[in-house]
């Protein structure tokens, strides 16, 4: 490239590290929701006397939250790639309702049943996903066809009757929890140690992104505020597994839950598959011309919603020991909130993994909260709407006067 | 005879850095045709969006008198209050809808809200009869031909009691019959006192009806030709489009010319959504190493459509035609194959279609080849950001850093990043559409010198543009498309504006 020598060879100086309180207002909208949901929780934690983070209430709210943060994951790829899955809430009820009647009334084993039951919820997905991918009928009608269905198919499955108890070992799923390897004798050693693990974890690969990031000239981050972030990251990560082990241990949900988010936060910010998906989403003809699949990744996005939502129904099903066919209603809208609060675009391309899990621990905080204080389901879910319609907005916001 | 129905005096007008139109000044008689002539991108179309308000008053300087009080429209309603009807090249109809519902949108006949469908209709078929279309009113658009909504706008102009008609290239879509049949009905009403601006490419067309001729070139109006006073030629016109003097300047390259590289034999292609619609007809295309092939042609020629259907049959259906690289037949049906067998697309519309425009330069560098920075599906951060880096200096891309969102760069950086995109895919023939639209005069330079790099190299590239000059300074061949087919070539060293363009007016 001769001709087309640079006129400029100089690297451009990186720029002075801004302050804490600069940076800080500059990155509002990546840290606003984290604060937000930090200033939740110690608004009911005072509202509530303390009770909210009870160990016994905390254990609950990861229980009550776990199927919506599980579906907020398949969800936020759905709403990356620019399109919405309305239908998740009725697979939760079908895939509880298919779980029930095979291990109640078939009786097997759920060794089986889990895995054909995700197998069922992978295929609901394509299904779905293949008209959206391959016969571009909007994503909207085709998961309201299916929300449809589905709904219809698990009332038909379940004869409008509910199914259960189910086998002590399927509750474990969602009832279980992490056994103390160091004896019984409270506080549950196992869980405190894989607290320190996980945000020992969390603290090192954050130190090495930040080397990394030096190293490239790019980083902004005041240090100050780098250390002062981790050091509370880390120490929450350890206060909350201090605070369940005195109670019962980690539940097993707490380490699917675990798993699913550190292997899809991978999944969107290291691999192609992640990469191309946030393409699409940004610009589907780009991404074509590009050649990108854009109809296979579509369909795989989907295919992977209904496992997820197969995965949540049968952890929903485990923690009510029976499968009802109201089950799973309307869960589609505390899902799709959790996203939107998360910071994901409804034009597609933008949002992150754990943005959506902020936001859905936003929403099941407010509804936990709430609930103890006592405050009817009609005022809650006045609030919620304001809350995500407040959440909107200040992405909004933020995203205009960043321009 | 002097009866003035228009006068523009001295207009100009500004877009941030483009001067798009200075001290225009245009007179149209009552019931006169009268011709705008002029290249893409001449002005045309700005001066009459400055007459019709869809550029409001106090957006441009300089006068508009209409039938004697000068005017100040604040939008295109007031115009169409005043009997100024503009027809766009796009028609604006509503397909679903019938064409009585069409000519009275917006301009209902109701009472109190509700509409008087009996006089609509009634109303409707008089116009009809008027522009000598034989539909019943209730047709839906949809099911007409191009010609026929065409006179359906013209009907619509009627409704509004239009004094002063503006047809934008009212027969670039159209077929021979209809077009004679449209210039017929512009005579008729020229005789009931209607007066129509006429903007055409088709010269045979305005030396036909027009009596007045005004040619426009880079915003000025360089020539107004009287019809009647003398005989005015083709050529005359011509060169009053084309006449800028060739003092531009481009990149020195001595061409070292290799084998032949890329043979495309009897390319078709049909229209995507109609299929009895043939878009290109029968094209024979070659390139060899180290050589730069241009294509000209008018907007609408079918050059985009050429270029994305060879591109992994990203435009049209039931393409057919060969495709050799080096001699050898290659697979280019999907995008993933014509990339793999090395062929390039950089795309005229780069915001639509060629940058995700919310990410990154880093990420829109290596999105067409994100294999070669990634092991197993997981992105090597480092080696990324090198190559971006990499690209970033050789094509002097002008940014604080890699992780900038292009959307926040310039139009010449945005093309650079969209060709490094291309270029990392190691192409051996690169088609660049409109390479050069919407950047200043600096980047046009880096991105010329890009392109004689790259010849230089051995690759093939062809250029598409509708900038002759640049064709012109850059090419060593160019090929003349019209209409979905190759009307022949011309070598750079005997190829000028003229013969280019009298090639196409008269095919």
């Amino acid at each position: 490239m001769e001709q087309a020598k640079p006129l400029n060879e100089t690297r451009p100086e990186p720029q002075a590290r801004p302050t804490v309180g600069v940076y800080l207002a500059s990155h509002l909208r990546d840290y606003g929701m984290l604060l937000a949901l930090v200033v939740i929780m110690a608004l009911f934690e005072y509202l509530t006397d303390g009770t909210l983070m009870r160990p016994v209430n905390l254990t609950n709210l990861f229980l009550q939250n776990s199927y919506i943060i599980i579906m907020a994951i398949g969800m936020l790829l759905v709403i990356v790639a620019g399109h919405i899955d309305l239908s998740v809430g009725s697979v939760v009820g079908f895939i509880g309702a298919l779980a029930a009647v095979m291990m109640v009334e078939w009786e097997l084993p759920p060794l089986v049943v889990v895995p054909v039951c995700l197998l069922v919820g992978f295929m609901i997905g394509a299904a779905q996903g293949y008209w959206i991918a391959y016969w571009k009928i909007p994503s909207f009608i085709v998961t309201l066809a299916g929300m449809l269905v589905f709904r219809g198919l698990t009332l038909a499955l379940l004869e409008g009757q509910s199914v259960g108890p189910f086998p002590k070992n399927f509750q474990l799923l969602s009832t279980g929890f992490v056994p103390d390897l160091f004896g019984a004798d409270k506080p549950n050693v196992t869980a405190i140690l894989l607290g320190v693990i996980a945000a020992s974890a969390i603290v090192l690969l954050a130190a090495r992104a930040r080397s990394r990031a030096l190293k490239f000239g790019i980083e902004d981050e005041p240090f100050s505020f780098f250390v002062a972030k981790n050091a509370l990251l880390a120490g929450a990560i350890i206060f909350v597994a201090y605070l369940l082990a005195t109670y019962r241990g980690l539940p097993n949900v707490l380490i699917t839950m675990a798993v699913l988010i550190s292997a899809y936060t991978f999944l969107t910010n290291s691999t192609t598959l992640g990469r191309r998906i946030y393409a699409l989403g940004g610009n589907e003809k780009a991404a074509r011309l590009s050649g990108i699949n854009t109809e296979r990744l579509t369909f795989l996005t989907f295919a992977n919603m209904g496992m997820l939502a197969a995965l949540a129904g049968l952890i929903f099903a485990a923690r009510l020991n029976t499968a009802t066919p109201k089950g799973g209603v309307a869960f589609e809208l505390d899902v799709i909130a959790a996203v939107f609060i998360g910071g994901a675009s409804m034009s597609g391309g933008v949002g992150k993994i754990i943005g959506a899990v902020v936001g859905a621990f936003i929403m099941g905080v407010m509804n936990n909260g709430m609930s103890i204080l006592g405050i009817g389901i009609d005022w809650q879910q006045v609030i919620k709407g304001l809350v995500l319609l407040a959440a909107v907005i200040f992405d909004v916001y933020n995203k205009n006067k960043s321009r | 005879m002097q009866d003035i129905i228009l006068e523009m005096r001295g207009i100009t007008k500004s877009f941030p850095g483009v001067k798009a139109l200075s001290d225009v000044s245009l007179k149209v008689r009552r019931g006169e045709i009268h011709a705008l002539c002029g290249e893409n991108g001449a002005g045309k179309s700005t001066l009459m969006k400055v007459l019709s308000g869809v550029y409001p008053h106090g957006s441009y300087d300089g006068d508009i008198v209409y039938e004697g009080k000068t005017v100040a429209f604040g939008g295109i309603s007031d115009s169409e209050d005043q009997g100024i009807i503009i027809i766009h090249q796009e028609l604006a109809l509503v397909p679903q809808l019938s064409i009585a519902e069409n000519i009275f949108l917006g301009n209902e006949i109701a009472h109190k809200g509700v509409i008087d469908w009996p006089q609509v209709y009634a109303t409707t078929a008089e116009l009809l009869l008027k522009v000598g279309l034989s539909e019943s009113s209730s047709t839906q658009i949809g099911k007409l031909g191009v010609g026929k909504q065409q006179l359906v706008e013209i009907a619509k102009a009627l409704s509004k009691k239009v004094k002063l008609l503006i047809l934008d290239e009212p027969t670039a879509a159209l077929q021979e019959n209809d077009s004679q049949k449209l210039l017929d009905l512009l005579l008729e009403f020229k005789a009931q006192g209607i007066a129509s601006i006429l903007i055409s490419h088709k010269l045979n067309e305005i030396s036909r009806v027009a009596d007045t001729i005004t040619v426009i070139r880079d915003g000025m109006a360089v020539a107004t030709l009287d019809c009647h006073a003398e005989e005015i030629s083709e050529d005359r016109i011509i060169r009053g489009m084309v006449g800028r003097d060739m003092e531009h300047r481009y990149p020195q390259r001595t061409p070292k010319i290799g084998a032949t590289l890329l043979e495309v034999t009897d390319w078709n292609v049909w229209h995507p959504e109609s299929a009895e619609r043939q878009m290109i007809r029968d094209i024979n295309l070659k390139v060899a190493a180290g050589e730069v092939v241009g294509i000209a042609g008018l907007m609408g020629s079918g050059r985009t459509e050429f270029a994305m259907s060879l591109f992994g049959k990203s435009y049209g259906q039931n393409i057919s035609g060969a495709v050799k690289l080096r001699g050898q037949p290659v697979d280019v049906s999907t995008v993933r194959k014509a990339v793999a067998n090395g062929l390039a697309y950089v795309t005229e519309d780069r915001k639509e279609l060629g940058l995700v425009l919310d990410e990154s330069i880093l990420r829109n560098t290596t999105l067409a080849n994100l294999g070669s920075v990634s092991t197993r599906g997981v992105i090597d951060d480092t080696q990324e950001r090198r190559v971006a880096e990499d690209y970033r200096k050789a094509l002097n891309i002008r940014t604080p850093s890699v992780f900038q969102k292009v959307m926040n760069l310039s139009g010449g950086n945005q093309q650079k990043v969209v060709l490094s995109k291309w270029l990392f895919t190691e192409p051996d023939v690169l088609i660049l559409d409109e390479p050069t639209r919407g950047i200043d005069v600096g980047a046009k330079f880096e991105i010329y010198s890009i392109i004689n790099q790259l010849a230089d190299e051995g690759k093939g590239v062809i250029v598409i543009s509708s900038e002759m000059p640049e064709l012109l300074g850059i090419c060593d061949r160019i090929y003349v498309m019209n209409e979905g087919a190759f009307l022949g070539e011309l070598a750079a060293a005997e190829a000028s504006q003229e013969k280019i363009m009298s090639m196409i007016v008269t095919a």
